[in-house]
């Protein structure tokens, strides 16, 4: 039996196409891909995305626990401050990526991927054991997430709040405001490389605040374009740029990894030896010419020696071509390499290229 | 769901008209959702009823097309190469992919209320 979130019945009636993802019902599209993906790109959507689970990180040592727990440094972020960060295996491995809020002092917020719910859970709470200080709540069932994104989001929000939206800073929130008069926190946040907040409302609230947000106009998204936007931004999906076997440094995503201002977080010291022996794969992004890569298709060599495999593959609406990303061998990651993707039975042209695919244009 | 009578049907979803042409249905392009590519054969290639002559992909999944009948293929769609959408747009008509010279027997062709009744059941 599938989850739901308390938006799912409002996605059926709506007619959208649904599909299992992270354990939950979810709705993969309503009116086309293209046209929910171009709506963002240039204009506004909203995205239904309460699978997320959030977990409370609370007591005077959660700073230096998360600190350990991570790979980034949420003991250095200002309350009301977010950051983006990778949790590794002591291998180097990723269990997950996720977000941290700090709401206080000593209280921060852990935003995970709906489908490692229940890894990250035992995993957090294992570690949380050994510090006496630590307290970790599980405020995923009560807790819903609504995100508007795209180049219009803070404007067409406007109406509803009476926080000046464009106060927020990128990668911050404000705690306990009210949006359409429910409670919410309001965070500048999103997977899309677009502009855009993410809504934080309680699970009993949440339908009330779609419906407000569908009485503005704003249209809804469903996974199908949250995937292809997030492609094209280069933001990487667990489960496929980052697993138990990919570390944050071959996803591209070492810029989250500090290696000062905490002693041994997990994984710190595989991952050093890693960056110590240089990289052996990177994931790299890649442009196709005459089919569409998919997840594992593998990628060859213009000699046709095997370089690696795809690991995220998809039609770019913006680019108006396929594009993937690809994690490879070392030696052939560079830009502007010529490589063959295997496809189905035939050998596809590809070349690899700068990401992200899509910058969104300065305002 | 626009199913016309005039066509013929296969159980996989695609349609085939007394010229050999064959498509993809309404159903078919609309559970796919919006196509981006398709991967069409050669002409003159031959084809054995039920044998994958090609795909279409849309931006999250692809899907095999297989021959309703034994034939050759006498002739493709080409503008489906740069204008894909267009099995979205008019399945039964400018989204038609190939036209095949049937030369021995065909898959179950299923009438179009047959066809009506197998989609209503999935």
């Amino acid at each position: 039996m599938l989850k739901q979130t308390p938006l799912t019945g409002w996605h059926r009636q709506h007619g959208a196409k649904m599909m299992e993802f992270g354990g939950y019902d979810m709705p993969v599209e309503y009116t086309g891909i293209i046209q929910e993906h171009e709506a963002v790109r240039t204009q506004v959507g909203m995205f239904d995305v309460s699978h997320m689970a959030e977990f409370l990180v609370e007591g005077a040592g959660a700073a230096e626990f998360l600190d350990k727990l991570v790979t980034n440094l949420p003991s250095h972020l200002t309350v009301g401050q977010a950051l983006y960060t990778p949790m590794c295996y002591p291998h180097g491995g990723t269990v997950d990526d996720l977000l941290i809020y700090r709401k206080s002092p000593d209280h921060f917020m852990m935003v995970v991927n709906a489908g490692n719910y229940a890894k990250d859970w035992e995993w957090v709470t294992q570690h949380a054991a050994s510090f006496t200080n630590v307290r970790v709540v599980d405020i995923s069932q009560q807790t819903a997430l609504i995100a508007v994104q795209g180049p219009q989001a803070l404007e067409r929000l406007a109406p509803l709040t009476t926080i000046p939206l464009g106060d927020i800073s990128y990668y911050h929130a404000v705690f306990d405001q009210k949006v359409a008069g429910l409670p919410a926190h309001i965070s500048r946040t999103g997977y899309t490389g677009e502009d855009g907040l993410e809504l934080y409302v309680d699970a009993e609230h949440a339908l009330a605040l779609w419906e407000r947000l569908a009485e503005l106009g704003i249209p809804p998204i469903g996974l199908g374009a949250r995937d292809t936007l997030r492609l094209e931004a280069r933001l990487p999906l667990y489960g496929h740029e980052l697993t138990e076997d990919i570390s944050p440094l071959e996803a591209g995503v070492g810029m989250f990894v500090k290696w000062e201002g905490h002693s041994d977080f997990i994984g710190k010291d595989a991952l050093a030896a890693q960056k110590a022996k240089g990289l052996q794969r990177k994931v790299v992004g890649l442009e196709l010419n005459g089919g569409i890569a998919r997840s594992g298709y593998l990628v060859f060599t213009a000699e046709h020696e095997l370089a690696g495999y795809v690991t995220s593959g998809s039609y770019s609406p913006t680019l108006k071509k396929p594009i993937a990303l690809a994690l490879l061998d070392s030696s052939y990651a560079t830009i502007g390499q010529e490589f063959l993707v295997e496809v189905r039975h035939r050998k596809v042209q590809a070349k690899s290229v700068k990401t992200p695919f899509y910058r969104r244009p300065p305002r | 769901m626009n199913i016309p009578e005039i066509l013929k049907y296969t159980r996989d979803h695609e349609w085939l008209d007394d010229k050999g042409t064959v498509g993809i249905t309404d159903y078919a392009q609309e559970s796919l959702g919006d196509v981006v590519f398709v991967e069409l054969p050669a002409i003159g290639q031959t084809l054995k009823a039920g044998e994958s002559f090609g795909v279409v992909e849309s931006v999250k999944s692809v899907s095999d097309l297989y021959s309703p009948a034994d034939g050759t293929v006498v002739a493709v769609n080409e503008a489906l190469s740069t204008t894909p959408e267009l099995i979205n747009q008019d399945p039964y008509g400018q989204g038609w992919i190939i036209r095949i010279e049937i030369t021995g027997q065909t898959e179950e062709l299923l009438d179009s209320q047959a066809y009506q009744q197998q989609v209503e059941g999935e």
